[in-house]
């Protein structure tokens, strides 16, 4: 067996992309929390969990109080309005799936909750968004319900005045 | 250097699988479990760290997210290592040397149960040669078995006698998934799965965690009526490819043990990180065990195999029989990467 010197056999240059596909597949389960929460979902209620050392109020509940490590074992159903606390326009489009520009992203704290949850804000002009702003939840067509917080469409002025800062000012 | 103990440990009761639970959900338990043990609060807690994988779970960042069941506000001091928790035990190990900090709590999860382990312990090979290729987990464990055998002279009633001792000593393990009683003639009767290995010689696919708690000096004493000292603990790697490697001996091991002090006094038990029946032979030889030595007493990864999580329980477990007085002196051993590839002996003693 002869060998050659690898620097002669380098006049091809080098392999600059191979294909090596990888697909994994998994049957992953919500749990606990997460499931209570999604078949509260699929029949039109928001269903969070208190914790029983800080009585904050998860939305949407994991399980967990994360500052204090301990299960969340109360559940509180919460009403479907709440409070913009933070939100961005959105001017560039990047999916197919996503709304006409420009559209609006925003932080909704629900009265009672602790931790906003994300959704979409229509029924107003993109450029009249604000943070305090009140707003509820606007659901999809009762046939349309699943186990997906896709059953809001999204989330529309209430036309109450504006919450005060001080109300949200811990959950931005 | 600085003396550390074990002075806890939880395990969950390891299961198949685990459908209803999240990660969270499965830890929270267990960490409460092992603090009530040591009888600490979170607060007191010097420092965290934890061991698992995102492509176990399919999730990104799994192991923030796991943080949930420890409660991480203020901040806490914590760390993560993407394998087995025994390496985040390492690095807890060295944390505490720096003297600031007193305990640690270290914790490893994993539910093996949602995707394929075989095909996701692929990807830990390299991505040019050998992953596209897609050899299993079992497949590459079998080529192992293969050498060992062949270099030995001992042949597939010996992995099965393996596989007898280890569900016999199981049958006292709570959280054992396979125990009981069988013969190697019974498991012989097996057709073999990919030769030479057979169903029997392989873990179960298991979802569990585990929690260790650690401390130094006075606070252990003060913690634990008997805690079990880390008097020696070393890990040591080899080449990734298993075309280079001598696969009938792992010397990463010997080298580990070596300087982990294993051999220097009689050992009394030795928990091993061997997922598959001859891994089992193949350590033993590597950290010279003679005959006097109980092994796996728990029944080991055979009897229930909960990936990230069950090197840690292998010192977990050695610990706990040494608090228990059921041996002065263990040595612990974890494994990670490929067949054997990188391997960490800890050796425990009581006082």
């Amino acid at each position: 067996m002869s060998g050659r010197a690898i620097e002669d056999l380098n006049e091809d240059g080098p392999v600059t992309k191979m294909h090596a596909p990888i697909r994994l597949e998994y049957r992953i389960g919500a749990g606990t929390a997460q499931s209570r929460f999604l078949r509260g979902v699929a029949e039109g209620k928001l269903l969070g969990q208190k914790c029983p050392v800080c009585s904050k109020v998860y939305m949407p509940p994991r399980g967990s109080c994360p500052i204090h490590g301990v299960p969340t074992e109360e559940e509180v159903e919460l009403p479907d309005r709440g409070t913009v606390t933070t939100f961005c326009v959105v001017n560039i489009p990047f999916s197919d799936l996503a709304p006409e520009v420009p559209y609006v992203c925003a932080q909704v704290l629900l009265d009672g909750a602790d931790t906003a949850l994300f959704g979409l804000i229509a029924g107003m002009p993109a450029r009249e968004v604000r943070m305090g702003l009140r707003v509820r939840a606007e659901w999809a067509p009762r046939e349309e319900w699943t186990y997906n917080l896709g059953n809001i469409k999204w989330w529309e002025p209430t036309g109450e005045p504006d919450a005060d800062y001080d109300a949200y000012k811990d959950y931005i | 250097m600085t003396d550390v103990a074990v002075v806890a440990f939880a395990q969950s009761k390891h299961v198949a699988a685990d459908p209803n639970r999240n990660e969270v959900e499965m830890l929270m338990p267990v960490v409460a479990e092992a603090l009530e043990q040591a009888g600490l609060e979170r607060e007191e807690i010097g420092f965290v760290c934890s061991g698992s994988c995102d492509y176990l779970l399919g999730v990104p960042f799994s192991f923030v997210t796991a943080l949930d069941a420890i409660g991480a506000w203020p901040p806490i001091r914590e760390s993560h290592v993407e394998q087995d928790a025994a390496w985040a035990l390492y690095e807890a190990w060295v944390r505490l040397q720096h003297g600031d900090v007193d305990t640690a709590l270290v914790y490893g999860f994993g539910k093996s149960s949602l995707g394929d382990l075989h095909e996701i312990m692929t990807l830990q090979l390299d991505p040019y040669y050998l992953e596209p290729l897609w050899p299993d987990m079992v497949s590459m464990a079998a080529l192992q078995a293969r050498a060992y055998l062949d270099a030995t002279g001992k042949t597939e009633r010996d992995l099965a006698e393996v596989v007898v001792r280890s569900r016999a000593a199981a049958a006292s393990n709570p959280n054992a998934i396979v125990a009981g009683t069988t013969t190697a003639d019974a498991l012989l009767k097996e057709q073999t799965t990919i030769a030479p290995l057979r169903t029997s010689d392989c873990p179960p696919i298991t979802d569990g965690a585990a929690v260790v708690i650690l401390a130094t000096a006075d606070r252990a004493r003060a913690i634990s009526e008997r805690p079990a000292w880390i008097r020696g603990i070393d890990h040591r790697i080899e080449a990734h490819s298993i075309g280079v490697r001598d696969l009938a001996t792992s010397r990463s091991t010997a080298l580990a043990a070596g300087r982990a002090g294993a051999a220097d006094d009689k050992v009394d038990l030795a928990e091993m990180h061997a997922q598959f029946s001859h891994e089992e032979l193949i350590v033993r030889d590597a950290l010279g065990l003679d005959d006097s030595a109980t092994v796996n007493p728990s029944g080991g990864p055979l009897a229930a195999n909960p990936v990230m999580a069950t090197g840690l329980i292998r010192i977990g477990e050695a610990a706990s029989r040494i608090s228990a007085g059921g041996g002065d002196r263990a040595v612990a051993h974890a494994s990670s990467g490929p067949c054997l590839q990188h391997n960490l002996v800890a050796v425990l003693e009581g006082e």
